[in-house]
């Protein structure tokens, strides 16, 4: 029997209508295009595209933030656009947005990861419980009584994740969890997300605009303009880099060069995607 | 002309538990007409030492001297320093507050003194030369995108004319796109305009291309003041730190080491394509 | 400069007043204020010294930390002996041109210098050895009752405690956004008052800008926590009283009784 998808969309449109002060209909803006992505339990997804691409539209319709103007969106089984199931499908997928000031609403850090679980109505001995191994799988447990406005912006992020952690949800959606941060926060954030995709079994949803970082995605969403314009392993995509490049991504050093190598005439394989393998490529090339 | 730093050092929050010094003995020459980098992560120093160079922040010891004179002395005039050294904040756009774009460029000019015509003049001039289209000059600031807002903000330093341009992580947050079109902007003043530039960012890779001299800061300490490529051949220094140099200066070693004639100093994807194309004996086109 | 300002400025250290219910500390300072302003003569005041001692000492929060509190209210210390020393009316001791010096305009100054700073130190004994957090969560419990009469007491708690969390986030906004506009030449310091207002629109639009997109974000972010009120959320840290808490409730009724009993006696037999 063929696995039950945890995330399943098909056809999603979603409009944003404008309207004037008389309520008539000023514009109409498409953000989602005819959508499809499937999604199943323990997969590493990651959603690329540039700002207004519609990325960050289609995260809050997981979380059933917003609710689809057409087709269908099922989390874990549950039909994201009724309105009874909306405090499920919250819970199944967990949100982490990308200001880390924006998403932390207690003074103390403890305290807020176990906001999710309290608004969920876990008894209390269970929210300590889980504010301890939440804290724990994002490396934070030793901060616990600390103030957020002392953490750096990589440490914020991690306690925003436990925060969702903490409701046991099945799949977390990371709407460009990094923009903010600095090389170092990036690598923090990064690996706390890999840990839980590895080790709790959580399913990612990672969307960013940064190429580097879904190297390690099982699979990869590209879009623009709404639409859903290339999806594949990481390696597949990378190989395209002209069409990246259109859709106003930039591709990492390493594969640029490669591309570009290539082009010039030198036998190199597609879709580069470390150092090493380039090393390796080009010292096999000398080797001829 | 010239901004000099002479042993400047900056404490937070002297005397309590929580003093951190966050600029440790900084000497420094910033000649006229440079375009300077100065990398270093979040806590290092380098928006500390930043706003020191238009005299927002006062050094707790030591003397700036812009053009020769102290910025310090008792009868200079701050504010005269901080329209010719124009300093763009991280995410500048969150300054913006008139009701149309080109009002809020104004603001700057009008606060030199500047009769309206000519602040109109000025923001005329700088708007063009952020790349904003004029039929949005008259709209508010608050309907525009991100990388639009920013240029806006930027643009808001530069009808100032000042003579010196700082800008702190001007790409933070903007996606490859936006952050490109900022990179050329900011190069292409470089060359047009002929004044010094100062860029402060996080990414080796991002400042590589454009700048003529890296300084890197880290625990309010300047460790490197050289060229990108006299800089990147520490990169296993700038490793342990936490700041990694560009992808391909680690190629390019990692080449070298395996006996491939390439010169380890290319650090741009196209000096490295030229080099590796030349060690491997095909021709370069 | 602004990051000088500490709201609701909380020592940490580990005493039985830190371990306290926040709504007996609540309790004992509403108390403790009544007294303060009902008691008459000697035994009483020297009853109130001993309690306001007693409970510094258990504290352990040094005594410099409170004296600090005393300085912001100096002024109005001076304010308040000066009128009660020059315009109470009674046996006049020594006059100085229209100004006549009391014996009971002495008494009264004196009373009301110690009231005010009983009073404060008071109150800030209870800030101090309370987190924010806390004193929302004991006002929230103790106001739970006027739920009944359509007081939204948990929305006005969730209102304070995100406050109280965002205003250190405001406040280096608020620094950040002025040495911005004064890297383009804005001025916040000179001219008349008209002008200096003005000068703050630059700074407070901005400021207005960003509040509303914070708050724009956190209702989602919260949102996506499953938040939807009150209704069926349970606690981290439940408040509930302990053995310590009954007993300081006991002390605090101890304390009231006796200050009444001696403010009847001295008014019967005193006046």
């Amino acid at each position: 029997m063929k696995e039950q998808n945890i995330i399943e969309a098909k056809g999603l449109v979603h409009e944003y209508i404008r309207r004037d002060e008389e309520g008539n209909v000023e514009a109409i803006q498409t953000a989602l295009d005819h959508v499809n992505l499937d999604v199943r339990p323990g997969q590493f997804i990651a959603i690329l595209g540039h700002n207004g691409s519609g990325k960050s539209t289609l995260a809050k319709h997981i979380n059933a933030l917003l609710a689809p103007t057409e087709g269908t969106l099922y989390v874990d089984g549950k039909d994201a656009s009724k309105e009874e199931n909306v405090w499920d499908v919250r819970q199944s997928a967990g949100m982490v947005f990308q200001n880390p000031d924006n998403q932390i609403i207690a003074s103390v850090v403890e305290e807020d990861v176990g906001f999710g679980p309290e608004n969920i109505g876990v008894p209390t001995e269970e929210i300590w419980q889980r504010v301890e191994e939440s804290l724990k799988s994002v490396g934070m447990l030793e901060y616990r009584t600390h103030s957020p406005n002392k953490l750096s912006g990589g440490q914020k992020q991690r306690v925003a994740i436990a925060g969702v952690m903490a409701m046991k949800p099945k799949c977390i959606v990371l709407d460009e969890p990094t923009a903010m941060l600095d090389p170092l926060g990036r690598k923090e954030v990064l690996k706390a997300v890999r840990a839980l995709n590895k080790q709790a079994g959580v399913t990612i949803i990672l969307i960013t605009h940064y190429m580097e970082e879904v190297v390690n995605a099982d699979y990869v969403f590209v879009m623009d303009e709404g639409k859903v314009v290339m999806k594949g392993t990481p390696r597949s995509i990378f190989s395209q880099v002209e069409e990246l490049q259109e859709y106003r991504l930039s591709v990492p050093q390493i594969t640029l060069l490669a591309h570009e190598l290539k082009k010039s005439g030198l036998p190199i394989p597609d879709g580069i995607l470390t150092r090493d393998e380039l090393v390796e490529a080009l010292l096999s090339v000398g080797q001829q | 002309m010239s901004i000099i730093l002479d042993k400047v050092n900056y404490t937070y929050s002297a005397g309590t538990a929580y003093e951190i010094q966050a600029l440790k003995n900084i000497n420094l020459k910033m000649e006229d007409g440079q375009f300077i980098g100065i990398i270093g992560h979040t806590g290092s120093g380098k928006s500390t030492l930043i706003q020191h160079l238009n005299g927002l922040m006062k050094a707790t010891s030591g003397t700036i001297y812009y053009n020769g004179e102290d910025i310090y002395a008792e009868d200079y005039d701050l504010r005269q320093l901080r329209s010719k050294v124009g300093l763009v904040f991280q995410y500048p756009e969150h300054q913006l507050f008139e009701t149309t774009i080109f009002d809020d460029v104004c603001y700057g000019p009008k606060n030199q003194g500047l009769t309206k015509e000519e602040a109109g003049l000025r923001a005329f001039e700088a708007l063009k030369s952020v790349g904003l289209k004029e039929e949005l000059y008259y709209q508010s600031p608050f309907d525009l995108s991100g990388g639009q807002k920013r240029r806006v903000a930027i643009a808001g330093v530069l009808a100032m004319r000042p003579e010196v341009l700082i800008l702190d992580e001007p790409t933070a947050g903007l996606d490859p796109k936006g952050r490109d079109e900022i990179l050329n902007l900011v190069s292409a003043m470089h060359k047009e305009r002929k004044i010094t530039i100062v860029l402060v960012s996080h990414s080796m890779e991002d400042v590589a291309q454009y700048v003529e001299r890296i300084i890197v800061m880290n625990h309010g300490e300047m460790i490197f003041d050289d060229a990108p490529h006299e800089v990147f051949k520490h990169y296993k220094e700038l490793e342990k730190i936490g700041l990694a140099a560009p992808q391909v200066t680690y190629l390019m070693h990692e080449l070298s080491e395996n006996g491939l004639p390439v010169d380890v100093n290319a650090t741009t994807v196209s000096e490295a394509k030229d080099e590796i194309l030349k060690a491997l004996g095909r021709k370069v086109c | 400069m602004l990051k000088d300002i500490t709201l609701g400025q909380y020592y940490p250290a580990d005493s039985i007043l830190h371990k306290l219910d926040p709504r007996v500390k609540l309790f004992g300072t509403m108390i403790y204020i009544i007294s303060l302003f009902s008691f008459r003569g000697i035994p009483a005041f020297v009853l109130a010294t001993i309690f306001l001692i007693s409970i510094i000492r258990i504290s352990k929060v040094p005594f410099s930390y409170m004296v600090k509190g005393l300085k912001s209210i100096v002024v109005l210390m001076i304010i308040t002996g000066i009128f009660n020393l020059f315009l109470t009316q009674g046996e006049v001791l020594v006059q100085i041109w229209v100004f006549k010096i009391t014996y009971e305009g002495i008494k009264n100054a004196v009373l009301m210098v110690v009231r005010l700073i009983y009073l404060i130190i008071g109150t800030s004994l209870m800030t101090l050895t309370t987190t924010p957090n806390q004193l929302t969560d004991g006002l929230e419990k103790a106001l739970m009752p006027l739920e009944k009469i359509k007081l939204p007491v948990h929305e006005i708690a969730m209102m304070m405690s995100i406050a109280l969390r965002f205003i250190p986030i405001l406040v280096e906004e608020t620094d950040k956004i002025m040495k911005a506009q004064m890297a383009r030449g804005a001025d916040f310091e000179s001219g008349n008052i008209i002008k200096k207002a003005k000068a703050m629109i630059p700074l407070l639009v901005p400021l207005f800008v960003s509040a509303f997109r914070r708050a724009n974000d956190l209702a989602m972010a919260m949102e996506a926590r499953c938040y939807h009120g009150g209704h069926g959320r349970t606690k981290m840290k439940p408040l509930a009283y302990g053995v310590a808490d009954r007993k300081a409730y006991v002390v605090l009724v101890v304390y009231f009784v006796l200050m009444l009993v001696l403010r009847f006696v001295w008014v019967r037999f005193v006046g």
